[in-house]
């Protein structure tokens, strides 16, 4: 044991998922530490603000087997993947997410559901407690059963209550997510006193980023700059409170931040997401990208993916960088920001993310933030994660919606 | 809050988190819900031997006695047991 071996000097480095819609490392560790299974694109819930590609429904025929997911699932530990993330669409529409548990346990994993709640039975908990699963993560919309149910396109407001105790009863910790935007962020107060009393340990309020569905209906969800800050305020003076327990996770909005996120932690570095058809992607949204050949587990598998795929190396350090970020003295911290929102605004992938101030682009930003004070553009009504929207999308009919973008998200 | 930590005192893992030993890393982990924290060697060594049974002095004892080495070693491991317990990693039982 060593001088520096203990005290602060002793965590060489703490990964959170909750923070930055990624997990933290250095830049020279390349180990896909968090593995997100996307086990499926069908989902029981609309949800406005999904991430998920608004194409789902090319990839909900073609499911990986449990065999396949198994392998994959050993593959990656190989690799050192330690926190597995078990998500969708809603994974439990899926059947064999059982079996999926007891082989995390086996491998060592620590295993979290990511779940809408929808098809969690007192049988299938029992065998996930049984299984080994480490922990469940419910979303939750609102306080209001009105906003639940408007935005999710669902009736599920009281079935989320009951599964919230239902995962309290298990003796799980509760973790529950709410995805912010317009129709919920004035309600803020309401929702961390409601996750207060079900006894919640964490909240985390995830303030909508613009990909996939929820940047086709960005000028509906958006709220203003003003409403951002109040709800951050909020947040404080509820975390100030010694009377609360539970610990909070306020993910601020990139819109609004005037510097970019160091999106995943880095390109490649330390997240490593397998889709429902087998793609293995370094970020949610990555398809959106042109002229990139993502890996599919079927092919080459896992090693191959994120070691020598052209994919997952295309952004990894900085040799990619244009200016300005090329030669910006903050170029380590961000690492220019996000590939795909730097492509959806602008058209080029390589270029700085528009969130940042130094971005020619960043106008685009701002004129984004300037509309969602707007009502005219917020008349436009919302397009909700459907099958029926998806299959309008694939034929091009929502083209209007995202010309201003440079590809379907 | 201000942490004390007394030589009497009984720890053990915060409810829900797991303490493991990495192979790909070559480290020992602390994992909870969607987080992990990678410990230094010397932090890990301390960690393993927190198990709602053993005290403080005792933990300290046995690091002392097994790197007889270090210097100011227990100024170092009550340190880890502040922030450990700071950071929620640890509960006192």
């Amino acid at each position: 044991m060593t001088q520096a071996s203990l005290g602060e000097s002793a965590v060489q480095k703490v990964v959170h998922a909750q923070q930055n819609n990624g997990v933290a490392a250095s830049t020279t560790n390349t180990q896909p530490l968090w593995l997100l299974a996307e086990v499926t694109y069908r989902c029981p819930l609309h949800c406005a603000f999904c991430y998920n590609p608004t194409d789902y429904d090319k990839h909900t025929q073609n499911e990986l087997s449990t065999e396949q997911w198994i392998q994959a699932l050993r593959d990656a530990r190989k690799l050192g993947a330690i926190q597995l993330g078990i998500s969708g669409g809603e994974p439990l529409l899926r059947d064999d997410i059982e079996e999926i548990v007891v082989e995390a346990k086996k491998l060592g994993y620590y295993s979290n559901l990511i779940t809408s709640g929808v098809g969690l039975t007192e049988k299938r908990i029992q065998a996930f407690k049984d299984g080994g699963l480490d922990h469940i993560q419910l979303s939750m919309h609102d306080i209001s059963e009105e906003i639940n149910n408007f935005i999710t396109n669902t009736k599920t407001f009281e079935l989320k209550k009951k599964v919230a105790a239902m995962i309290k009863n298990h003796g799980y910790p509760m973790v529950l997510n709410v995805v912010i935007h317009r129709y919920n962020i004035g309600h803020v107060k309401e929702i961390l006193e409601m996750a207060e009393a079900l006894g919640a340990d964490y909240i985390e309020l995830a303030n909508t980023q613009y990909y996939g569905w929820s940047l086709v209906n960005r000028s509906q969800l958006m709220p203003t700059k003003e409403q951002v800050d109040e709800a951050e305020a909020i947040t404080n003076a509820f975390r100030a409170n010694p009377n609360n327990k539970m610990k909070i996770f306020f993910v601020v909005p990139d819109y609004f931040s005037d510097r970019p996120k160091k999106c995943m932690n880095g390109w490649g570095e330390v997240f490593m997401i397998v889709t429902a058809n087998g793609d293995v992607l370094p970020c949610h949204s990555a398809r959106v990208l042109p002229n990139m050949q993502f890996p599919n587990v079927r092919d080459n598998g896992l090693e191959y993916a994120w070691k020598e795929s052209p994919a997952f190396n295309q952004y990894r350090g900085d040799d990619w960088m244009k200016e300005p970020c090329r030669s910006c003295s903050e170029k380590a911290n961000d690492l220019g920001g996000c590939r795909c929102q730097a492509f959806l605004l602008t058209g080029d992938a390589e270029t700085a993310d528009p969130v940042c101030t130094k971005s020619p682009h960043h106008h685009l930003i701002t004129q984004a933030i300037e509309d969602s004070k707007n009502p005219v553009l917020v008349s436009k009504p919302i397009v909700f994660r459907n099958d029926k929207n998806s299959k309008k999308v694939i034929a091009g009919e929502f083209d209007d919606r995202v010309a201003e973008f440079h590809s379907l998200p | 809050m201000e942490i004390v930590i007394l030589h009497t005192d009984v720890y053990a893992l915060s409810h829900h988190h797991r303490f493991q030993w990495e192979e790909a890393q070559q480290n020992y982990v602390i994992l909870f819900p969607e987080g992990m924290v990678k410990l230094h060697g010397g932090a890990g060594e301390v960690i393993k031997r927190v198990d709602a049974k053993l005290t403080v002095g005792e933990v300290v004892e046995d690091l002392v006695k097994t790197f007889p080495d270090a210097p100011n070693i227990e100024a170092e491991i009550i340190g880890m047991f502040e922030m450990a317990v700071g950071k929620g990693w640890l509960r006192k039982v």
